[in-house]
Order: structure tokens, then C-alpha cells, then sequence
């Protein structure tokens, strides 16, 4: 009954009010400054500084800054977009989704604009990381077409990640439960070739390596920005994996919030 | 028959507010067990309950929250169940909950709701600043409601309900928890939104409030309503005034109640405080002990009572150390009515 679609066209500006308080409240706590600002240029300097002496690339023959600066990339924007697990739970479990609910606006506007705000916030964040990591000496070669790829790239990631955020932000009663999501999209990339190589680890880690939607990002990514990477086959299946994850968690979450907001 | 037959079908134009037979149930628990309510437009109703009660999920059903599981109401002549945009559109509310943003400002909060009721830029700006200044918020208005005080907060609470001007307005113990003043300024706001034509559903745990601020109280016990009236009707019925006598030998105890027994029914031992209530024993018979002295509290209405009770006493020779009239409490009304009704 709630979820009614709204008067044509108000949407967007709803959209568009939501995003905006979205990202206010994300600039004025310590937080969200951290993880949005400080963090993706943190990552970057331990990896290649403090990691980056000490770890070997393996067969692929690279330095490791060009190694592990795409993972880095893709920690930078998946932790940020882990918070917006967070940001949804605070909303549903505080009055605020209470009076959202009392105004004449689609309730799924919520957790969209969340969803949306997270995607511009943690692209900016990936942003930051790329040019920490020139700061730090990685030197990408990539055409415009390649740059574009690049930040579609980016973008899917940061969406998939965000997307699932919210299904867990909507399957949770606390706002403490929601941070433990910002784990598994830590911990994802460290279980993928993209910090050190796959080939590296025991069989069953090197079979869940391969496996996620993290290896075959990191490949596309290495392969967009640097040269003489072979694509192959990892753009393909990154693009699958996150498509796949996009159109998986976001039905779920709009079923999630539903049932959330009704009975 | 056709009388029952309106009730339930349609809704005269006056009642802002018209519900029947409302149910819910949360599990095993019910919550409502059947409440009916009408408020005519302009007007306001104070539903009096204590926690538990059910006067939230009374709120949140009619203000679009929660689908009740039985019966129907209408709230500015729309169905809620089946028109909530509509009455969306008409209704504002506080909720118990802080319902505010705490990390942005007072003014941003407003113009984000305002916007989101789709007062267009220019009109959302001016609400926000007319609001801010009538809640008394204006100093405040671009320090972030983290910083707010309670009675702040409240305020600023009550005027995000009012962005689009509605013409129903749901609060949800509005009060709890300010210290006097403040109450005493959100009271003169209700009173002001009232006198502007505004029909309220207040909910409270306070008889004072309700004394206060309503037309008509409804009081609601266990998710039923167990009286509904003007507060006059209300206090006739559980005495205006309680009257606290302390005795000076506790050994009296037994012959004044013999003595105030054979009072009027008007003036009789009543209710006491929630201990007595929780032993489920008849109240008066159990007075209270402190400081060596044996209390019986009294209903009374008015003098006449008062001059009667301390004869009665003074006949049957029992000694009066203290006396203390005060006014109701909302125990002494809930004890009263469902005393009453069991």
C-alpha cells in the first residue's frame, strides 16, 4: 500500500532531496569523512609502501604497484559502499523512516537515495585513491575509451557492493549488526588475485579466488589501465558477476523494505 | 439498523477523524482490542493511557504506519487503508521517536521535508523560516539538531509535522519527558494550532495535559477504550479531588473506614497508588504506612465532601494528623475505570 508509485517526475527531485541530505550528514561526521576521504589514500600508502616491498607478483611479471593499485581501487570504493548498510538501518530502526513514511513520497525513495548518494560518494573516493596511487609513482597507460571502461567499471562495483549493502542494512534490526557488512567487502579482496597472486594460495582458496566477482574486476581493470595486460575473458565476466549482483540483491532489497514498512 | 449501518459506511463531513472497531494483534499479543474513535474536525482528543496501552499503534494505524488487522477508519474522509497517499497528504505527525535528522540543521531538516511534501523551492524556504520563528527555533536554526535540547527538539519535531500545513495533526506524547516550561510552550503552540482550526490527536499519559489542551478524552486500558468523554465528564466521574488523610494512631485505621464507608457514595475510600493495585486487593483496606502515620486516600467533590469526611472522622473519635487534597492522577483514573469495568 505504501509503495504506490508517486506523482510522475516528483520522484527524481525526491530522489535528487534524499542524495543531498545523504551526502550532508556523510560530511559532517568524522566517520564519513575517514572512510570517504582518508581511507582510500591510507590503503594505497600500506600496500605499496609498507606491503609492497615484501610481497612478490608472481608469474605476471608486474611491479607491484601496478599489481595491487587495481584491488586497491575497488577496497577504496566497496568500504565506503559497505556503509551505506549502515546509513539504511539507521533510518529504519530510528523515527526518521516514520516520518519519511507520513510524507507523500514513494518509502522506496529511502533506501534509493542511500543507495544512489553511496554510488557518487565512493566513485569521488576511488577517485581520490587513483591519484594517491600516482602521487605514490603508478603510472596508467590507458586510452579515453579505456578511462571510460575504467569508471563503468568502478561505478558497477561500487553499485553491486552498495546494493547488497542495503539488502543487509534491510535484513538487520541494529545499526551495530549493519557495520559487520563492511567485513566482508574488506575482506573480499584479500581472498582474490588482486593483493597477492592466486597462485600463491592453498587449493581452496586459490578455487574461491578465482571464483568472485573480485578477480576477474581486478584482471579487467589491470588490463584497462596498464599495458600489455591481456584482457581475455575478465571484462566479460567482471561485467556478469556485477550485473548479476545488481540484478539479484536490488528486487531483494525493494522485497525486504516492503515487508519492513507494511504489517 | 440504519444507524449502525452510517456508523460504519459513511462519515459525516465534521469528523476529521472516524474509526471502528480497530484490531491489531503483534504474535499471541493484542495490542487493540477494538477502539472507536471520532473526532470532529477542529477539535481536540486526548487518548489517556499508560505505556502499553495502545495508544501508538492507535497512531500509527491511522496515520498510515500500520495496517490495522480488523475494522475500518477514515482520516479527512479518505480510508487508510486503501487511500494512504491521500491521507498522507492531509495529515502530519510526532512521533515518539525523534523523527529529525540530528546531524543536519534545524532549517535543513525542514526545507528537506518541505521539499519532500513538493512546496517548490521558494515556498519550502519561506514554511521553514515562518516555522522556525513560530516554534521559537530561529536562533537556532542553522545549529545542527544534535545540539538541541530536549524541548528544542520537540519543537522543531512538532513544526516538521506542519510543513504542508495539514489539517490533522497526530501527536504522540508530545510531552514526555520536557521539564515544565517547555511543556508549558508546546502547550501554548497546540492551543495556538487549535484555535487555527487544526483537528489533533494527542496522545498523553498526563490527566493534566489532557485537562489542559482536549474537547474530549478517551481513555484506553489494555488496547480497549474504557471511558470517552469531556475531562469534566471525565473527573466527575473519578472524583475531581482526592483527599489524603493521615491518622495518628494506626490502630484507628479500621474504625475510619467504617466511618467514611457510611458516606455518601461520592465521598469514598478510592483508589490508591499502583502497589495497592499490583496485590489486586481492594485498595482502601490496605492504607498506606509512613512515618508512623496511616494514610486513606478519599475521592471528593468539593468542600461539602471534605467537611463531611473530617465530621464522620471527628464522631468516631479518630485523630487526624495531616490532611491533603490533590488533584487526580492518572492512577487514580485508571484504577477507578477499570475498577469499574471489572
Amino acid at each position: 500500500m505504501s509503495a504506490v508509485a508517486p506523482v510522475r517526475g516528483a520522484a527524481a527531485g525526491d530522489l535528487y532531496r534524499l542524495v543531498v541530505r545523504d551526502l550532508r550528514r556523510e560530511l559532517r561526521v568524522v566517520d564519513g569523512l575517514i572512510v570517504n576521504i582518508a581511507l582510500p589514500v591510507i590503503i594505497m600508502v600500506v600496500f605499496v609502501y609498507v606491503f609492497g616491498g615484501a610481497i612478490s607478483t608472481g608469474s605476471s611479471g608486474l611491479a607491484y604497484i601496478d599489481f595491487v593499485v587495481p584491488s586497491v581501487l575497488l577496497m577504496s570504493g566497496g568500504y565506503g559502499a559497505a556503509t551505506t548498510a549502515i546509513t539504511i538501518a539507521d533510518d529504519m530502526t530510528g523515527g526518521m523512516m516514520d516520518r519519511f513514511r507520513t510524507l507523500p513520497i514513494g518509502g522506496w525513495l529511502v533506501p534509493a537515495g542511500h543507495v544512489l548518494a553511496s554510488v557518487l560518494r565512493n566513485v569521488v573516493a576511488c577517485g581520490l585513491a587513483l591519484a594517491a596511487a600516482v602521487l605514490l609513482g603508478f603510472r596508467p597507460h590507458a586510452t579515453l575509451t579505456e578511462w571510460l571502461l575504467v569508471a563503468a567499471l568502478l561505478t558497477g562495483y561500487v553499485l553491486a557492493m552498495s546494493s547488497l549493502a542495503a539488502v543487509w542494512g534491510l535484513l538487520v534490526r541494529s545499526t551495530q549488526a549493519a557495520g559487520a557488512f563492511s567485513f566482508v567487502v574488506l575482506f573480499l579482496p584479500y581472498v582474490s588475485d588482486g593483493v597477492v597472486p592466486a597462485e600463491t594460495m592453498p587449493d581452496v582458496l586459490r578455487d574461491f579466488a578465482a571464483n568472485q566477482p573480485l578477480t576477474p574486476a581486478v584482471a579487467a581493470l589491470r588490463s584497462l589501465l596498464l599495458d600489455g595486460v591481456p584482457m581475455g575473458s575478465s571484462g566479460v565476466v567482471a561485467a556478469a558477476w556485477l550485473a548479476g549482483l545488481v540484478a539479484l540483491s536490488l528486487p531483494v532489497a525493494a522485497v525486504l523494505f516492503r515487508r519492513r514498512t507494511s504489517s | 439498523m440504519v444507524e449502525t449501518m452510517n456508523a460504519i459506511h459513511s462519515t459525516p463531513l465534521t469528523d476529521a477523524i472516524h474509526a471502528r472497531g480497530l484490531t491489531k494483534s503483534f504474535g499471541e499479543t493484542r495490542v487493540l482490542a477494538g477502539i472507536d474513535l471520532t473526532v470532529p474536525a477542529g477539535t481536540l482528543l486526548a487518548l489517556l493511557g499508560p505505556n502499553g496501552s495502545g495508544k501508538t499503534t492507535t497512531v500509527r494505524i491511522l496515520a498510515t504506519l500500520l495496517a490495522p488487522d480488523g475494522g475500518t477508519a477514515t482520516v479527512g474522509g479518505h480510508d487508510v487503508m486503501r487511500e494512504g497517499r491521500a491521507v498522507r497528504r492531509v495529515i502530519g505527525l510526532t512521533a515518539q521517536q525523534a523523527t529529525v535528522d540530528d546531524l543536519l540543521t534545524g532549517r535543513e531538516n525542514l526545507e528537506l521535508f518541505a521539499g519532500l511534501h513538493h512546496l517548490g523551492r521558494r515556498t519550502a524556504r519561506r514554511r521553514a523560516a515562518e516555522l522556525l520563528e513560530r516554534f521559537d527555533l530561529a536562533g537556532a536554526a542553522d545549529r545542527r539538531v544534535g545540539t538541541y535540547s530536549g524541548g528544542m527538539r520537540r519543537r522543531l519535531d512538532l513544526a516538521a509535522g506542519m510543513v504542508a500545513e495539514p489539517r490533522i495533526l497526530f501527536l504522540d506524547e508530545p510531552t514526555t519527558g520536557l521539564d515544565p516550561r517547555s511543556r508549558a510552550e508546546l502547550w501554548a503552540v497546540i492551543r495556538e494550532l487549535l484555535a487555527s482550526g487544526t483537528t489533533i490527536l494527542l496522545t498523553t499519559q498526563y490527566l493534566e495535559e489532557a485537562d489542559q489542551l482536549a474537547d474530549r478524552v478517551a481513555v484506553i486500558h489494555g488496547g480497549r477504550l474504557v471511558a470517552d468523554g469531556s475531562p469534566a465528564e471525565l473527573k466527575r466521574q473519578v472524583g475531581t479531588e482526592r483527599l489524603v488523610l493521615s491518622l495518628a494512631r494506626p490502630e484507628d485505621v479500621p474504625r475510619a473506614h467504617t466511618a467514611l464507608a457510611a458516606l455518601t457514595p461520592t465521598a469514598r475510600p478510592a483508589a490508591q497508588r499502583p502497589a495497592a493495585r499490583q496485590d489486586d486487593r481492594p485498595a482502601a483496606q490496605e492504607p498506606e504506612q509512613r512515618d508512623g502515620w496511616s494514610e486513606i486516600t478519599l475521592a471528593v467533590h468539593g468542600p461539602g465532601d471534605l467537611r463531611r469526611a473530617l465530621d464522620a472522622l471527628h464522631r468516631a473519635a479518630v485523630e487526624v494528623e495531616r490532611v491533603e487534597l490533590r488533584t487526580p492522577t492518572l492512577d487514580d483514573v485508571f484504577f477507578e475505570l477499570t475498577e469499574a469495568a471489572a
